[in-house]
C-alpha cells in the first residue's frame, strides 16, 4: 500500500498517525477516568455513566446558545465555563442518585448494574423530552476548529490536542485528589476495607457519596469535551460506554494505573489496525485480543491487593 | 386533530382560501374541490373486505418510532404525513371521506414494528399505513402486510433488492440515488479517483457495491472502501489514510451519531470541502443530519438525492411554508421528510383512480399513478411500486441547507433490481 510515496510523504502520515492514536488514548482515559473511579473505588457497576456524560455535553451546549445570545464577546472562551459547570451538574447529579438509589443497594452489584441500566433509560428518555430527540448541535468557539499545521504536511486537529491537554490535567488532578489529599486517603482506605475505616472514623457514608460525584463529574467534563468530536443527542451516551467497559475492566477494576495503561494499549492497537485494515477489522481484532488477555489474566493489566 | 387551513400544494386559489378560513362551518361535501362526494361512493361499493371505512370517514395508519434511537429521523415523516392527512382533508378527504389516522409508536424496535403492523391491520382494519424508516423495520412487518393484504407507504431512500405487492416506495432506491451522482462528479470536476467508507450494515454495503460497480464500469478507480460499526465514534486513522491515497472524492455514507463524529474529525484535521481538495459526496446527509452536525463543520459537501428543502418551485415554496406553520419556523426537511408527505397523497390518487378503498383495487391502480404537485416536482409509480423520480446535487451551504447545483434532465427510472450491480 506504500507504493508511490516518497519518505517524506510516509514520514508526515506515520507522524499524523501516531497523534491520531494519541488522541484515541485522550480520548479513552477521559472515558474512563470517571468510571474508572466508580467502579474501582466502590465496585458499583454504573450503567448509566454514558448518560452522565451527555448531561456534561447537553449543559455545554445550553451555554454555547446562552454565551451565543448574551455574551457575544467572550464566545471565545465559554468552553472552560461549560466545562466547571458541566463537571458540577454531572457530579450534583450523582450524589443525587447515589443518595436515592445507589446506597440502597451497595453489595448487590447485579441489582446495581439492572438500576443504573434502567436510569439510564430514564435519562435518555429524559434528555429526548427536554432536547428533543434530534441531535443538538454545539457551536464551538473558532480558535478551536480547524489543524495546526506544524509542517507542510503534518496536519494536526486542534480538538485533539484540547482534549489531550485536559486528558492529562484530569488524570493528574484525579491522581492528586486519590493519592495526595485527605479524602484521597479516606476513599483508599474504604476500598480496603470499609468496616475498619468506619471504625477509626471515617464517615464512611460522605466518602461514598463524594466518590461517586466525582466520577459522575469527571464523566460531565468528558462529555463536554466530546461535544468538538462527537454527536450531542439523548442516546450519544450508549457510543462511549462499551469502549468504557472494556478500558476500565481489561486495565485491572480497582487501579487508576491500570486505566491508564490499558486505555493506552487499546488506543494504539486500534488506531494502528485501523489504518492497516477496515474500521470493523480492527474492531473484531482488538476485542478478540482484550477476550484473549482477561482469559489468561482474568483481573485486568493491573490489580489492586484488596482484603475483601 | 388539526383544524388548520393550510394552502397545500393542490393550488387553491387565494379566494378558495378566504372561503376555507371564512368558512369553517362549510361541511366538506358542500365545496369539495375536486368535486367528489361520499353520496357517489356508497360505503359497500368502496370496501367490500371490511376495512375501516363509514360514510364519513376512512381510517389508515401511521406506524413510526417516537421513541428510542430512531425518533431522531422518523419524527420529520410523521409530521409530514400528518400535514398532508390534514390538507387532504380541507380540500374534501378521500372519495368523500374525511381520514382519521391511528398512529402506533414502534420504538424504534422492530418486532414491535410487526407487533402494530399487525395491530392496525387486523384490529383496526385500516385502509393504509404510513409507515417505517429503516429497511430493517420494512423487512420485519412485510411478512404481517404481505400475509393480511395490507398496502404500505415507505419513505426512506434504501438499498433495494425489494418489490413486495403490498409496499409503495415513495424514496429513491439505490441506483437512483448512486449512478446520477457519481455520473454528475465525473463529468462535471473530472473525478478519477473514488474513496467508499460507510457504516456496517445493508444500506451502505450494498449502495457502495453499486457504486464501485458503476465506477469500474466508468473506467475508473476505487482507492479504499471500508466500513465502520454503527455509532462508531473515532475516525482520525481513516481521515490519514485517506490523505495517504489521496482520492478526488469521498464517497461517504456514514449514518447516526457516527455522522456528526465524522464530518467534525473531518474538518479539523483540516481537509476543507469548499475547496474541494478532495471534494466530498454523500448520500446519507439530509438537511436534518446537518442540524447535528453543525452547517461549519459540512459547507462544501456535496449530497445527492432527490430532493433539498430549498428547491425553488411553487409547489415546494407552499409545501415548506405549510410544513413550517404546522411545525414551527425552526423546522428543517430533509429527503424522507418530503417522500413521507406524498405518500397520503398517492394513497389518495390511487383510491380516486380505483373509484375504492379495497387493497386489491389500488394496487392494481397504483402502477402509472402521477403526482405533479409533490414538492420535488413530478413523479410517477413505476410498475415495479418505486417512483420515477429527479435525481438532484446539492452543495452544503453554512446555514445548514443545501443548494441545489444539478439536477437529471430526465426522471430517474427505479431499478431496484439492477442487473450486473448485485
Amino acid at each position: 500500500m506504500f507504493d508511490g510515496y516518497t519518505m517524506s510523504e510516509l514520514g508526515a502520515i506515520f507522524a499524523m498517525q501516531g497523534f491520531a492514536g494519541l488522541i484515541l488514548f485522550s480520548v479513552f482515559v477521559l472515558m474512563a477516568l470517571g468510571l474508572a473511579i466508580i467502579f474501582g473505588q466502590m465496585g458499583v457497576i454504573n450503567m448509566a455513566h454514558g448518560e452522565f456524560m451527555i448531561l456534561g455535553a447537553y449543559v455545554t451546549y445550553l451555554c454555547s446558545t446562552f454565551f451565543e445570545t448574551y455574551l457575544p464577546s467572550i464566545f471565545g472562551i465559554y468552553f472552560f465555563i461549560a466545562m466547571i459547570l458541566a463537571f458540577l451538574a454531572s457530579g450534583a447529579l450523582g450524589m443525587l442518585v447515589e443518595w436515592g438509589l445507589i446506597r440502597h443497594l451497595y453489595r448487590r452489584p447485579l441489582d446495581t448494574l439492572l438500576a443504573t441500566w434502567g436510569l439510564s433509560l430514564i435519562l435518555q428518555q429524559t434528555y429526548r423530552s427536554v432536547f428533543g430527540a434530534r441531535e443538538v448541535g454545539v457551536t464551538i468557539p473558532n480558535w478551536m476548529l480547524g489543524s495546526l499545521p506544524l509542517t507542510d504536511m503534518i496536519e494536526v486537529p486542534i480538538n485533539g490536542l484540547f482534549v489531550m491537554a485536559l486528558a492529562v490535567s484530569i488524570a493528574a488532578a484525579v491522581y492528586v485528589m486519590i493519592f495526595r489529599s485527605k479524602w484521597g486517603r479516606q476513599v483508599r482506605a474504604v476500598t480496603q476495607n470499609r468496616v475498619m475505616a468506619g471504625a477509626v472514623g471515617i464517615n464512611t457514608e460522605r466518602t461514598d457519596r463524594l466518590t461517586f460525584g466525582i466520577g459522575c463529574g469527571v464523566a460531565g467534563v468528558a462529555g463536554a469535551a466530546f461535544t468538538m468530536i462527537g454527536s450531542t443527542g439523548p442516546t450519544a451516551g450508549q457510543l462511549y460506554i462499551v469502549d468504557t467497559f472494556l478500558v476500565v475492566v481489561f486495565g485491572g477494576a480497582a487501579s487508576l494505573l491500570g486505566t491508564i495503561a490499558s486505555a493506552f494499549s487499546i488506543s494504539q492497537a486500534q488506531s494502528i489496525m485501523e489504518f492497516f485494515l477496515s474500521g470493523s477489522m480492527a474492531k473484531v481484532l482488538t476485542l478478540l485480543v482484550v477476550v484473549g488477555i482477561l482469559m489468561l489474566r482474568p483481573q485486568g493489566l493491573f490489580a489492586l491487593k484488596v482484603r475483601k | 386533530m388539526t383544524k388548520n387551513t393550510r394552502n397545500g400544494p393542490s393550488g387553491l386559489n387565494a379566494s378558495r382560501r378566504q372561503v376555507l378560513l371564512g368558512g369553517a362551518a362549510l361541511t366538506a361535501s358542500l365545496f369539495a374541490p375536486n368535486g367528489l362526494l361520499a353520496a357517489d361512493y356508497p360505503t359497500d361499493q368502496v370496501n367490500t373486505t371490511g376495512l375501516a371505512v363509514t360514510d364519513d370517514t376512512v381510517t389508515i395508519g401511521i406506524l413510526h418510532s417516537v421513541t428510542g434511537t430512531m425518533a431522531i429521523s422518523e419524527t420529520g415523516s410523521v409530521q409530514a404525513e400528518k400535514l398532508a392527512i390534514s390538507q387532504i382533508n380541507d380540500m374534501g378527504g378521500v372519495l368523500g371521506r374525511k381520514i382519521d389516522f391511528i398512529q402506533e409508536d414502534g420504538a424504534s424496535d422492530w418486532p414491535t414494528f410487526a407487533e402494530k403492523a399487525k395491530k392496525l391491520l387486523v384490529n383496526d382494519k385500516v385502509a393504509s399505513v404510513m409507515g417505517c424508516w429503516t429497511s430493517a423495520s420494512r423487512k420485519a412487518v412485510l411478512p404481517v402486510f404481505e400475509q393480511y393484504n395490507g398496502f404500505l407507504y415507505y419513505p426512506t431512500f434504501y438499498e433495494g433488492l425489494e418489490q413486495s405487492p403490498n409496499v409503495i416506495y415513495t424514496g429513491q432506491e439505490a441506483t437512483q440515488q448512486i449512478i446520477a451522482g457519481i455520473d454528475w462528479v465525473v463529468q462535471n470536476h473530472g473525478a478519477e479517483k473514488f474513496y467508499l467508507l460507510g457504516s456496517d450494515y445493508i444500506w451502505p454495503r450494498t449502495s457502495n457495491k453499486i457504486a464501485r460497480k458503476h465506477i469500474d464500469k466508468l473506467g475508473l478507480k476505487v482507492v479504499g472502501e471500508e466500513y465502520y460499526p454503527l455509532g462508531h465514534t473515532q475516525f482520525n486513522s481513516v481521515i490519514n489514510k485517506i490523505k495517504l491515497r489521496k482520492p478526488d472524492v469521498i464517497y461517504a455514507i456514514v449514518v447516526g451519531g457516527s455522522n456528526v463524529a465524522f464530518y467534525k474529525q473531518l474538518k479539523a484535521a483540516g481537509i476543507d470541502m469548499t475547496a474541494e481538495d478532495p471534494m466530498l459526496l454523500t448520500i446519507s446527509v439530509t438537511e436534518d443530519e446537518i442540524r447535528g452536525i453543525g452547517g461549519e463543520n459540512i459547507v462544501g459537501a456535496y449530497a445527492a438525492m432527490k430532493y433539498f428543502q430549498s428547491l425553488d418551485n411553487k409547489n415546494n415554496v407552499e409545501f415548506v411554508a405549510a410544513f413550517k406553520e404546522m411545525w414551527g419556523e425552526d423546522m428543517v426537511i430533509g429527503d424522507v421528510t418530503q417522500a413521507a408527505y406524498l405518500g397520503p397523497w398517492l394513497w389518495k390518487a390511487a383510491c380516486e383512480k380505483a373509484g375504492s378503498f379495497d387493497v386489491d383495487k389500488i394496487r392494481e391502480a397504483s402502477p402509472g399513478i402521477e403526482l405533479h404537485t409533490a414538492p420535488e416536482g413530478y413523479v410517477r409509480i413505476h410498475e415495479n411500486h418505486h417512483l420515477w423520480s429527479k435525481t438532484r446535487i446539492g452543495r452544503a451551504r453554512l446555514d445548514g441547507q443545501y443548494d441545489v447545483v444539478y439536477e437529471t434532465a430526465e426522471l430517474m427510472e427505479p431499478d431496484p433490481f439492477p442487473e450486473g450491480y448485485q
